[in-house]
């Protein structure tokens, strides 16, 4: 039988006001004190606050992201596990999720970065999934300010420092410049893993009397607190002070952890496996007992530990990297051990399962804590949070038309870091590493071959904060369907959704509209393509001295293809062929680049019809089929011009002659709501109108071997000195002071 | 006993983690800085008998792991004993 | 043909390698552990790129004393074919098994893309089914790729016909601009003086099949070893 819990002597005594130093309000505090019927010690208060912070509980989110269509005829295992799942065909299973590390990566973007990158891989590894691809969008404020070029090179250069190192490539990404980030950037970070069907691994535990068994790292100091104030907290002066608790990533340790956990995963004595990711110890091993339903018994001396004197608080909210926690069967730990000793990991017996509900750790033959393990996993605190429209809309229309001739329109939009090619970025990635990168950064989608099969996969990860801001509803429709498009556009087939909402104080009922907003985009969205949306992650609190960021939702959806010889690129392969826009609406200035640049923006995005978005992805999927076409692009940021142009850049250096476009700044300029451009025979034409009917096929002009722009009398410029502005747009602005 | 291990690019090998400290310390107006180099900085305890035997075993250390005599110098200090 | 391919704890293109090798090429390929010391009674080693023991102190400084590479120097000395490829070029420099050093690339930043070499010496086990002048398109991924040995050393392997590959431009014309890391005289690959060990910064197992992004030319290599191999 268990002692009473006791702080240790030293240790601060527990009372409202500590709570609330922790984060705690009021009533929280209150309901500590009713679910444990005392007064929480020191560590478990501690524990409380970490497993009750938004980033840990999802306290505001949790209501509004049930809404979300999460199954599927493709959809494997249920809710709750690291990431979720999709059945892809010929055995394989897909396991990816994406996430944040906004904060850490602000206050440290090497580092932040870096640990970002870590975190989403494990996640994707306890699965039982061999990491196969990452991708990541990332935010910075604008490239004048002050700091944006150092968070830039730390982030860029910790995304590539660690994944280049575990031997995961990062083959898709986006990168935006914009002031609204200038004191809270976004780094969100995706990985996608495959497993043979059957093989996935739990995070469930079962089996009174099996071994709690941690492996990898010694636990330090890192990141205490990490997860409960970088994450949920608004950022202040007291930022910088907070730099020595940030976690450092040793990406040679995740690559021998990647190996000899699915190495050990096959011996069949794993019962559940979770990163230590968030509140380390302390929530992977909650979760994993709240899962099934049992209870965990820790025992702290027997932690490893990277330097002296750590107290049990201090272990239990340790956010050190690059360590697992098991629940192995009993009797089969020395044949578990076998395979870490193997790539020279430990793996050490820190407690077992017990039938009590009970989350217990000892410390010096002395309980420091023991809390109901359902007061920090299913009955953590839930709100509905006030949440209403702002008074003004958040981008007022912007300044009148200043409107230039379209030939500087176009120069200046190659020129700007929006537009611009981000080879700079994605050419400090490994992006080819394990031999499946079919089409890496730089298209409107990654495309992975599987070894050993037809089938493949497209990759994509979009956001559209410019048009959230005008109206987060339709700006998070908008961004499903780019997505969708991209994939569409290499002739994948849109299969499901990971997402990550990024938003500022959901205290605040602006914020908190912009979020629910957001989420009811995302599930009409997800629900008119049938798409399951199997994980997510909510970030909030991305603001600073009360400015928010953009209402940021990050879509991130992958593609099947049935036989990857039916993909398709997106440049123009030969001269003669039809260059083709299908568009579902008029296009529109509102959150362009152009109105960015110039101003003349609507105010008000376009409505959205959902049947003719999915129509133009239907149609993409059938031409692709009947392999009538020979390149598809989606036009984005900078409109129809600049995605002619990205068509032309190919290794032949081919042009194109337009005779079909009006040569007004909304047609040649204008971003929303959807066009594709697509090249083809001249005799297949006919055939796509019948495929995309109702939607207007439009023949603007022929592909040349000539490699100039020409747009009927309008201007007639050479593709090559264009695409130097386009390939300098962003070496230009970071290598001049 | 405390050892400092001192390792610091050759002379006249291309150093561009150097050259690019000293062209950020020249932008922010520290003109009169130059000859910039990033090195490592290595801190271990051997045990042994002497100073001298020590000395002889960091030195191996050094030739045959912790530095590259090919680009890089090395120096150190040895403490106590 | 036997090959065998090292797997250090933090190889990363061990098993890209191994499928070149093995599916593309249909070669008799084998993975051989850091730890052992036997390798099998193979004709080629190849060891390859990643970041062997995390790479934290110099790239390839601790693999050089894995229990394996006792094996690989003697196998060298024997004359049996080595070929390193980047962390595995690396290795082999700290090894004192090929001339020089690679130290961080002049940008500082990690580089992948594809670039193009042009063959200077194509009689050699490594180039034998290329041309002299011969450009070639591999991919290359490094942090630490910049070659530097004394100028008294490149002479003596000009001389020698020790370098094997510069990085040029398409048209095989020397530029800085074609010069991705910086190495001096713009090398990309070197072989030794008895011309069994090889290194190289660029992927030729990541240029093996047309339709992934890296190409095909990297087979050359791979056909010249196997023709050599005979």
């Amino acid at each position: 039988m268990s002692a009473t819990p006791a702080s240790l002597p030293g240790e601060p005594a527990v009372d409202q006001a500590l709570a609330r130093a922790h984060g705690l309000s009021a009533d929280e505090y209150a309901a500590v004190l009713a679910r444990l019927g005392r007064v929480p010690t020191f560590t478990e208060l501690g524990v409380f606050a970490v497993m009750w912070s938004e980033h840990c509980s999802y306290k505001s989110s949790r209501k509004h992201l049930r809404m979300l269509p999460m199954t599927g005829p493709r959809v494997v295992g249920g809710p709750g596990e690291n990431a979720g799942a999709l059945e892809i065909g010929d055995g394989w299973v897909a396991v990816f999720k994406i996430e944040s590390h906004n904060h850490p990566s602000y206050v440290e973007p090497y580092q932040g970065a870096a640990t970002g990158v870590g975190g989403i891989i494990r996640d994707i590894f306890t699965m039982g999934a061999r990491p196969v691809a990452s991708m990541n969008s990332l935010k910075f404020g604008a490239l004048d300010h002050p700091r944006t070029r150092y968070l830039l090179s730390g982030v860029v250069g910790g995304i590539g420092g660690y994944g280049n190192c575990v031997g995961v490539p990062t083959v898709a990404g986006e990168v935006m410049f914009d002031a609204a980030y200038n004191g809270n950037i976004l780094v969100n970070a995706f990985c996608l893993g495959l497993a043979r069907k059957g093989e996935l691994q739990s995070a469930r535990a079962h089996g009174v009397g099996n071994p709690v068994i941690y492996v990898g790292s010694a636990t330090g100091r890192d990141g205490i607190h990490g997860a409960s104030l970088l994450a949920s907290a608004e950022f202040d002066a007291a930022s910088a002070a907070k730099r020595p608790t940030v976690q450092v990533g040793d990406p040679f340790a995740e690559k021998l952890l990647i190996e000899a956990c699915l190495e050990a995963m096959k011996t069949g004595a794993i019962v559940a496996i979770q990163d230590m990711g968030a509140a380390g110890l302390t929530s992977s091993s909650s979760e994993m007992a709240g899962r099934g339903g049992l209870g965990i018994e820790l025992d702290l001396d027997r932690i490893p530990l990277r330097e002296p004197g750590l107290t049990p608080y201090e272990i239990l909210l340790s956010e050190s990297q690059e360590r697992m926690l098991l629940v192995v069967e009993k009797g089969r730990e020395a044949e578990v051990a076998a395979v870490f000793e193997k790539w020279d990991l430990h793996a050490l017996v820190v407690g077992r399962i017990t039938d009590d509900g009970r989350w217990r750790a000892r410390y010096r033959g002395q309980v420091v804590a023991d809390i109901p393990v359902k007061a920090l996993s299913s009955e953590a605190p839930l709100y509905d949070r006030p949440a209403a429209p702002p008074a003004a809309p958040l981008r007022a229309a912007d300044a009148p038309a200043r409107a230039p001739a379209p030939r500087e329109a176009l120069r200046a939009l190659l020129a700007s870091p929006n537009v611009g090619s981000k080879r700079w970025v994605f050419r400090q990635y490994d992006a080819i590493v394990q031999s499946n990168t079919l089409a890496g950064p730089g298209g409107d989608a990654a495309v992975l071959r599987i070894k050993g099969s037809r089938r493949g996969l497209a990759l994509t990860v979009d956001s559209n904060p410019r048009a959230c801001a005008l109206d987060p509803y339709l700006g998070t429709v908008a961004t499903v369907c780019e997505a969708a498009r991209n994939l569409a556009c290499t002739g994948a087939r849109p299969a499901g959704i990971t997402n990550c909402l990024n938003y500022g104080n959901p205290e605040r009922a602006e914020i908190m509209w912009q979020f629910r907003r957001g989420v009811e985009g995302l599930r009409d969205a997800a629900i008119a393509f049938e798409l399951p949306v199997v994980s997510g992650n909510v970030s909030f609190y991305n603001e600073t001295a009360g400015r928010a960021i953009l209402p940021t939702p990050t879509i991130a959806m992958v593609g099947i293809f049935e036989e990857i010889g039916q993909r398709l690129a997106i440049h123009f392969r030969r001269p003669g062929d039809c260059i083709v826009i299908i568009r579902t609406a008029a296009p529109s200035m509102a959150a362009s680049e152009y109105a960015a640049l110039f101003g003349a923006g609507d105010a008000r995005l376009a409505p959205i019809d959902l049947n003719r978005e999915r129509r133009l992805i239907e149609g993409l999927l059938k031409a692709a089929e009947r392999r009538l076409l020979n390149s598809a692009h989606d036009v984005a940021d900078g409109g129809l011009l600049v995605g002619l142009l990205e068509a032309c850049f190919g290794d032949h250096a081919l042009g194109a002659h337009l005779d079909g476009v009006d040569g007004s700044p909304d047609e040649l300029f204008g971003e929303g709501p959807s066009t594709v451009i697509i090249s083809a025979a001249a005799d297949k034409v006919d055939a796509l109108r019948e495929i995309f009917a109702p939607l207007e096929v439009r023949v603007i002009g022929r592909v040349t071997s000539q490699p100039r722009l020409i747009v009927g009398t309008l201007f007639d410029e050479s593709i090559n000195e264009l695409r130097l502005l386009y390939d300098q747009a962003l070496p230009r602005r970071l290598e001049l002071t | 006993m405390q050892v400092r291990v001192y390792v610091s690019p050759r002379q006249g090998i291309l150093d561009p983690q150097g050259r690019a400290v000293e062209n950020a310390l020249k932008s922010l107006g520290f003109a009169d800085a130059s000859n910039v180099h990033i090195g490592r900085y290595i801190t271990l305890e051997v045990k042994g008998d002497s100073r001298a035997a020590v000395e002889a075993e960091v030195a191996r250390m050094c030739d045959q792991l912790l530095a590259n005599p090919l680009i890089e110098d090395y120096r150190f200090e040895v403490e106590g004993g | 043909m036997k090959w065998g391919v090292v797997r250090f704890p933090g190889s990363l293109d061990d098993d890209d390698a191994l499928y070149a090798l093995r599916e593309v090429l249909g070669q008799d390929a084998r993975m051989l552990w850091h730890k052992e010391e036997t390798l099998g009674g193979v004709h080629c080693i190849v060891l390859p790129g990643g970041f062997s023991y995390g790479d934290y102190l110099r790239s390839g400084a601790i693999a050089r004393f894995s229990p394996i590479m006792r094996s690989i120097a003697k196998f060298a000395d024997d004359g049996g074919l080595v070929l390193g490829i980047c962390n595995g070029f690396q290795i082999l420099c700290e090894a004192h098994l090929l001339p020089g050093a690679l130290t961080r690339n002049r940008s500082l930043a990690f580089i992948c893309e594809q670039v193009t070499i042009r063959v200077e010496n194509a009689r050699t086990p490594l180039t034998r089914a290329t041309r002299a002048g011969e450009v070639l398109r591999i991919p290359i991924k490094h942090g630490e790729g910049c070659y530097v040995a004394p100028e008294s050393e490149l002479r003596a392997m000009e001389e020698r016909g020790q370098v094997l590959f510069r990085y040029v431009a398409p048209d095989g014309g020397l530029s800085e601009a074609a010069n991705p890391n910086g190495s001096m005289r713009a090398i990309a690959g070197v072989a030794n003086e008895r011309f069994n060990v090889f290194g190289l910064m660029p992927h030729p197992e990541h240029a093996v099949e047309g339709e992934l992004t890296g190409g095909a030319d990297g087979l050359k290599l791979f056909h010249s070893l196997i023709e050599a191999a005979r």
